[in-house]
């Protein structure tokens, strides 16, 4: 099912406890799956099962981009499930970490 | 995108871990999610638009910037440094409004319709909810902080921070968790100040323990470090030239094992003071942190190790570092003339920055942002050939003298250099003759003399004539802002009525 993504939306894995919230998109509809299902609204309930083939894990505080990076996600709760967008793998992207500073 | 999604995961994460001490007072994370869920049930009740706090650092300022958050209102820390007459200005701007403070601050506010009154301690003992918690908003455009700036002219402008500023600069700039269990940061800025706000939001994403001191005084704040083991720390120049100072009188070594890094930043760090510095803390990384109430906090960059290799260098070009605020972070910098023409390295002109945590907007002006989403910081400057940014004052500061631009900092520099001189501002004074001529206020060392003609003639031998101080006051201290930057109005004020 395809999805509008807006920054700050905020979706829950349908098979597992992997939430995420959208940092930046581009306008248009995507399909968004964790754990080999397509993705739900935070107060939506969940159903079905993880596929063992999709559980490579998403980590709380990791941000999650496609290819061209155009699409990035931020993991505010972790979960087995591993993301999929548009039938591509999502991969981490590290933070640009400046040295602390406040 | 909400800032209240910072805390929900560190308190998911992390939450038997301690968020936030303040004397006896300490909260874990998950505390501190329940005490601000359980605030934003009382704000959404009050039917305020605004949460404000009048009050110094205490664990009701992080509490109430997320409570603000999971309620969907703007948090508006005002300064309780201002007058009385001041304080009910503002306050009628944020009403109707829920504003925390104590009862030293309390009687500095008159009863305003639509203002809730709530004392601090009542703030942090709420009774905590019945049934779901507030989901915050997921908006990125909604107004996080609000702050009224200094404005050395006019009214206090309300610099408006959305959530998509602060979340990216957070985001994008810390690595979620990424603080060792023990590690912990002392905060001693006000929560008025951007630098307080950053704080709260930087180190609960970082999962880092917040030591809160209510004031600073240096002998305090090296016993908290001490007690703590405070790990990381902030400081404007004036508090770290404090605390060298503490140390020198003293003959003290510093003794801060578990010391790893201090930022420093709002206001100009003489160079004496970050040499001294680095030789009594030698284990201890430096940051120079340069950024803007507008602009989210940090945008610039002096690294520890930009530190170590200006301090070790015998390149020029390397060693002057050392005065330079580093590398742009998660924006871009560029320089433009007064025109707008881009300039080259080593020109000077004035300071733009771009990036997605850059509000550059004000309640009412609306947004300061050009076409192309550049925001003029009105602060002047030059880039390295390496993109190293040196800061040369406030453009609003520059002297105009028979149309020729003067910035005071070179003169002060030159002034600073002198064995008898311990602190001066270069302001611009009225002249017939040249619209506006050159002055310094100097403070000298304890004991010291030096005749006017010395120190005018040390100007112009190092720089040139234009540049000499046409007059020169001797004061026993400059005036400053509580953050450390020098009051250059009050002293132009000084020399204009002369």
């Amino acid at each position: 099912m395809a999805t509008a993504l807006k920054a700050g939306a905020r979706f829950k894995s349908a098979v597992c406890d992997t939430q995420v919230m959208v940092i930046k998109a581009p306008p248009g509809e995507h399909a968004l799956q964790c754990g080999g299902a397509d993705v739900i609204a935070p107060t939506a309930a969940g159903s079905g099962t993880l596929d063992a083939a999709l559980s490579g894990e998403t980590l709380i505080g990791k941000r999650y981009v496609n290819a061209d990076e155009s699409v990035e996600l931020l993991c505010t709760k972790g979960g087995q499930g591993s993301l999929v967008l548009d039938g591509m793998p999502m991969e981490v992207k590290q933070a640009k970490q400046l040295p602390s500073s406040d | 995108m909400n800032i209240a999604t910072i805390l929900d995961m560190a308190a998911e994460a992390f939450g038997d871990r301690i968020g936030v001490v303040c004397g006896t007072q300490r909260l874990s994370y998950a505390e501190l999610r329940q005490a601000a869920w359980n605030a934003a049930v009382a704000i959404k009740t009050s039917g305020a638009s605004y949460v404000a706090l009048l009050d110094v650092t205490s664990p009701a300022a992080p509490v109430a910037l997320f409570a603000a958050a999971y309620a969907g209102l703007p948090y508006v820390p005002l300064n309780y440094r201002l007058t009385k007459a001041e304080i009910n200005e503002l306050v009628a701007r944020v009403s109707p409004a829920y504003l925390v403070t104590s009862p030293d601050y309390a009687k500095l506010v008159d009863a305003h319709a639509g203002v809730t009154l709530v004392d601090r301690n009542a703030f942090m003992s709420l009774p905590a909810i019945e049934g779901e918690p507030p989901i915050p908003g997921d908006d990125p455009r909604e107004v996080a902080v609000q702050l009224f700036t200094s404005g050395t002219t006019g009214k206090p402008k309300a610099a408006i921070l959305r959530h998509e500023n602060l979340s990216s600069y957070i985001f994008g700039t810390i690595e979620f968790a990424c603080a060792e269990e023990d590690d912990a940061i002392l905060v001693t800025v006000p929560p008025y100040h951007i630098a307080g706000i950053s704080a709260v939001l930087s180190s609960t994403y970082a999962c880092r323990r917040m030591v809160q001191l209510d004031g600073f005084e240096a002998g305090t704040w090296l016993a908290a470090c001490r007690s703590e083991n405070v790990s990381n720390a902030f400081l404007v120049p004036t508090m770290l030239q404090r605390v060298v100072d503490h140390l020198a009188e003293r003959g003290e070594s510093a003794n801060l094992p578990a010391l790893r890094a201090l930022a420093y930043g709002g206001g100009k760090m003489p160079l004496a003071t970050i040499q001294k510095a680095m030789a009594l803390l030698p284990g201890v990384d430096f940051t120079n942190a340069y950024g803007l109430t507008e602009t989210s906090s940090t945008i610039a960059v002096l690294t520890p190790d930009d530190h170590r290799a200006a301090a070790s260098s015998t390149d020029p070009a390397v060693c002057r570092r050392l005065g330079s605020v580093g590398k742009p972070g998660a924006v871009e910098i560029e320089i433009r003339d007064d025109e707008g023409k881009v300039l080259g390295a080593e020109e000077a002109g004035l300071v733009f920055v771009r990036g997605p945590q850059v509000s550059g907007e004000y309640l009412s002006l609306g947004s300061q942002l050009d076409a192309e989403g550049w925001f003029p910081t009105k602060d002047r400057g030059y880039l390295d050939a390496e993109g190293y940014l040196f800061l040369d004052g406030r453009s609003d500061d520059v002297i105009v003298r028979g149309g020729e631009n003067i910035s005071p900092g070179e003169i002060e520099d030159v002034l600073l250099g002198h064995a008898a001189v311990a602190d001066v501002a270069v302001v611009a004074m009225p002249d017939e003759q040249w619209g506006e001529a050159v002055a310094a206020a100097i403070v000298l060392k304890p004991g010291a003399v030096v005749p006017v003609a010395e120190l005018q003639e040390l100007v112009k031998a190092r720089l040139r004539s234009s540049r000499v101080p046409q007059k020169i006051i001797f004061k026993d201290a400059l005036p400053y802002n509580e953050t450390g930057k020098v009051l250059r109005r009050v002293i132009r004020q000084e020399f204009a009525s002369a």
